[in-house]
């Protein structure tokens, strides 16, 4: 059900602020969300001050810095620090993003940090991303195919085909356009989702992929597609500046294509 | 996920054709309504019933008030489906829903025929 107000044991309090050295020339403050779940209290906005002289450029790099320098116990995901491996996705500034990937210079004032909205959180900015990951596996995001492989060579497919695929394969499943879509908060229990249904169709889009029909049957329900009211969140919100409406437009497109 | 033992239902793109379909056809319709506003305000009731037996008006107006009520029922079957997650709830809505709209759909058919002929 649709919720207004978050439950009891989730309404954010103010945490403890940690002030900069004097000293620093030029200071960023960041807000960040933490959750102990052991604590047993709510999570609480911790404040921290850091010496820009001595941070890198991207938030993801003012995180590390707070962890290593200030609080160890801060807790967030994080692995390539270039985009490509989407560990650090979390809501900056209002907006799901990459934190790696994101300038601290494009942010005004105060740096807000939370984990990516509405999912269950594990620790800090953590969130519990299970059932988005057993949703990727029911759309079954591989190759499937009748023809046997041939032993000696791989599928080959045509240039334009392999250009079907651009603006798919290049997902890398940070789920900031899922946690960004309205219709995934209120049904995120049957609805797919922004970043399974472009995995879907990146499959879908593939010419040596020769399950497309069953692929449209096990999406054309009014739940696991059609929730999809293009709110167009999730285009926004890609930090690698795909479009997943598009990819759903596609879907569609194909289902309406084959009644037909 | 709750209904996964079910599997996807393989339906919904009627639904969302549909509702694209009407959405089409709404527009001619309601221009047709706007130009025929006018002549309707302030007319006595002589005036009035003359323009309705001029055969395209009430064709289009029964048209208009099939295309709208459809369009009304697809479209709020959506916000009820978004919303209510209590399975009974959500069906005697949606159930209400239809029915409401077949009701309001022969009123307004009739009103118009009552009015043409």
């Amino acid at each position: 059900m649709a919720e207004f107000r978050l439950p009891k044991n989730s309404r954010i309090r103010n945490g403890k602020a940690h002030p900069v050295n004097e000293g620093a020339k030029r200071r960023a403050r960041f807000k960040v969300y933490r959750y102990d779940p052991d604590s047993g209290e709510n999570p609480q906005l911790d404040t921290f001050e850091i010496d820009r002289d001595k941070c890198g450029p991207m938030v993801l790099d003012a995180l590390i810095k707070i962890k290593n320098e200030i609080d160890p116990s801060l807790t967030f995901r994080r692995s390539c620090r270039e985009g490509i491996c989407g560990s650090c996705a979390m809501n900056i500034d209002g907006t799901n993003t990459l934190a790696c990937t994101k300038p601290i210079d494009e942010v005004k004032g105060d740096v807000k940090i939370y984990p990516l909205p509405h999912m269950a959180v594990v620790k800090d900015l953590v969130p519990d991303l299970n059932k988005a990951y057993e949703q990727l596996a029911s759309v079954k995001p591989w190759m499937r195919n009748d023809t046997p492989a041939s032993p000696d060579k791989e599928r080959l497919q045509s240039p334009e085909d392999r250009e079907k695929l651009d603006g798919l394969y290049e997902c890398i499943l940070c789920f900031c356009c899922q946690t960004s879509c309205p219709s995934y908060w209120w049904n995120e229990d049957r609805y797919l989702g922004p970043a399974v249904l472009l995995q879907a169709y990146r499959w879908i889009a593939d010419s040596r992929d020769e399950a497309t029909n069953e692929r449209l049957d096990e999406l054309e329900d009014p739940f696991k597609l059609y929730r999809c009211h293009t709110i167009m969140n999730c285009a926004k919100a890609c930090p690698k500046h795909l479009n997943p409406a598009k990819a759903i437009a596609e879907t569609k497109k194909m289902l309406v294509e084959r009644q037909g | 996920m709750s209904n996964r033992k079910l599997g996807p239902s393989k339906t919904g793109t009627s639904h969302w054709w549909h509702q694209r379909l009407t959405a089409i056809a709404l527009v001619p319709l309601v221009l047709f309504l706007i130009g025929l506003l006018p002549n309707m305000a302030g007319a006595t009731y002589r005036e009035f019933t003359a323009l309705m037996q001029i055969p395209i008006t009430p064709v289009v107006l029964i048209l208009l008030v099939g295309a709208g009520l459809y369009h009304m029922k697809l479209g709020l079957q959506v916000v009820i489906e978004d919303y209510v997650h209590n399975e009974c709830l959500k069906m005697a809505l949606v159930v209400s829903l239809t029915l409401f709209t077949f009701f309001l759909a022969a009123a307004g058919i009739v009103s118009i025929i009552m009015l043409a002929a």
